[in-house]
């Protein structure tokens, strides 16, 4: 479990609060997903759930530890973070060695660590490349490698930082799929993210956070059909939200996917002939 | 050499790094003509960023690899000009523009490639107010970079690349990192220029949603291998651009899917309003 409570935060030497009056719960087998304008705090508050950033004010628990009281590397074993930009978070010599890397510092035995890396590279699609450079991988291959990192070791929560950026079609519903997955297990993903499509077909709990203030949290449904509060925060309506909207009441429900979308302007057309 | 509209020409291209066996374009031919708006798209890994750098000549002077066939800009062979040279034709802007934003005002950052080519300073002068204006970025002319939001540092690395007044302008990925209104906001923008100016412009993008109602030709790279190319309009009706890694926007997969049932439309509605206007109409 996640407890934020009034937290505040602001960077060294700076004046202005980054986060104001944050208070938040989010517990085990949750998709979050954390959506806002551009600098609007987003990914200084998710650096507070595994402790790299700490209040200026209130307090952050995970799993009811205070983390004022415990080094990042206690918390990181519970809290995986996959960073927006893979090359704040690569740096050994082969893909091999990239996966390995925590597993090792987390002193989990050889075996362990040799069947983790091969399930990852097998799941990621990297097992081609375990012996290249991270360096030599196309952008959207450095961020499936952070990925592939991080689940390695089997933290319970997963944060993902914009991981739509650089990836195609493909590995979108791939990644959809893996987060589905780890909600079977009853893990937590928590997803930053500008990317409406994407969101839209996670339909998680959705957080909206404006000037360091949250100014939503509830299902995905009810923060989409919220235009003032869309419009604070920089953000447009995914295309089936739009198309709903415009065909209302000729269509009752928000489709959730394109399936649903099919179906029920199948059953318009046709019923109409 | 080539004179006609073709402004960009690939043919018979393939390419490899050196070091590497495999190679990472295969058999490139590819014609753009001038005043096109091209969007590049495929899976990561395809090839997309190479084929780029292959127009703005990073590829073959600053990498180096087994370069077969010709590549033609402007009427010339890009392996027979230099850097520098091919920089006043084709603008690059980098997916994220902390890449290339490093002056201390955006007015002194703009004027630095200007400055560099020894364009004199009335010219300067002129092409600097004219950017600024075109961009809608007058009012930042004296701020420092770092107080910039992320969606003005976009503009302001664009103004610095559009001052050299290149005929071709290439960004990659340029909306990844803004926000979606701010996102469109930029999208419309390039719309703007590219019908304003004529300017040729070559994005590459995953979330494509936001370039339909701009972009009119589409390239899919698939493996090194040109998979389609055309007319966005025909292409994206194609329902196998899933399987490339081409995420179609929601209100085109449904026009596909319904064609499957024999709901067929006349023509490719690119945005939702259209699409519902014309769902309405056959209702009636």
């Amino acid at each position: 479990m996640i407890e934020v409570e009034s937290l505040y935060f602001k960077y060294p030497l700076s004046n202005d609060y980054v986060l104001k009056d944050i208070n938040l719960k989010i517990g085990l087998g949750e998709v979050v997903g954390i959506m806002g304008g551009n600098g609007s705090g987003k990914t200084t508050l998710i650096k507070h759930f595994n402790g790299l950033l700490k209040p200026t004010k209130g307090t952050v628990k995970i799993f009811g530890k205070d983390t004022r009281e415990e080094s990042v590397a206690y918390f990181s074993k519970k809290v995986g973070l996959v960073f927006q930009n893979p090359g704040h978070q690569i740096f050994s010599d082969t893909v091999w060695n990239e996966i390995a890397f925590a597993l090792k510092n987390f002193g989990f035995e050889e075996e362990i660590i040799n069947k983790r890396v091969k399930w990852a590279l097998e799941f990621f699609n990297l097992t081609q490349y375990k012996d290249t450079s991270p360096l030599l991988l196309s952008g959207g291959e450095k961020k499936r490698l952070c990925l592939a990192s991080v689940l390695a070791w089997n933290p319970d929560f997963i944060i993902l930082d914009e991981p739509t950026v650089g990836q195609d079609f493909l590995q979108k519903e791939k990644l959809i799929e893996i987060i589905k997955m780890l909600i079977t297990q009853n893990k937590t993903v928590i997803v930053v993210s500008h990317d409406v499509e994407f969101i839209w077909l996670l339909q998680p709990r959705l957080i909206l956070i404006s000037n360091g203030v949250i100014v939503k949290d509830g299902d995905c449904k009810s923060v989409f059909k919220d235009n003032a509060i869309l419009e604070k925060c920089g953000l447009t309506k995914p295309q089936l939200v739009e198309l709903y909207e415009e065909l209302y009441p000729l269509i009752e429900q928000m489709p959730v996917d394109i399936v649903e979308a099919h179906s029920m302007l199948l059953k318009l057309l046709r019923g109409s002939k | 050499m080539e004179t006609l509209a073709e402004i960009i020409k690939f043919i018979n291209f393939s390419f490899s790094y050196s070091g590497s066996t495999t190679p990472i374009l295969k058999n490139i031919n590819l014609s753009i003509e001038e005043g096109d708006f091209v969007l590049l798209v495929g899976p990561s890994g395809c090839g997309k960023s190479t084929l780029l750098r292959c127009i703005n000549g990073l590829i073959p002077h600053l990498y180096n690899g087994a370069y077969e066939g010709e590549v033609i800009v402007d009427g010339e062979l890009v392996k027979n000009k230099n850097v520098n040279e091919l920089a006043t034709k084709v603008g690059f802007v980098f997916q994220n523009p902390e890449n290339q934003i490093f002056m201390f005002s955006v007015e002194k950052d703009i004027v630095f490639g200007l400055e560099n080519i020894g364009l004199e300073r009335n010219e300067i002068d002129i092409r600097l107010k004219w950017v600024l204006h075109a961009l809608g970025i007058e009012h930042l002319r004296y701020k420092p970079p770092y107080e910039l939001s992320d969606g003005q540092k976009q503009r302001v690395a664009i103004a610095g690349v559009l001052a050299m007044k290149p005929k071709i302008l290439i960004l990659d990925e340029p909306t990844s990192l803004l926000d979606p209104r701010t996102a469109l906001d930029f999208i419309l923008l390039l719309g703007e220029l590219n019908k304003k100016f004529g300017l040729t412009i070559i994005v590459v993008e995953h979330r494509i949603d936001l370039l339909t109602n701009v972009a009119n030709k589409i390239i899919v790279l698939d493996k090194g291998e040109i998979v389609f190319k055309g007319l966005l309009k025909e292409i994206i009706k194609n329902k196998n651009l899933n399987l490339y890694g081409v995420g179609v926007p929601p209100v085109i997969a449904l026009q596909n899917n319904l064609r499957d049932e024999d709901i067929i439309f006349d023509e490719v509605y690119l945005n939702v309003k259209d699409f519902a206007k014309e769902i309405k109409r056959r209702l009636i």
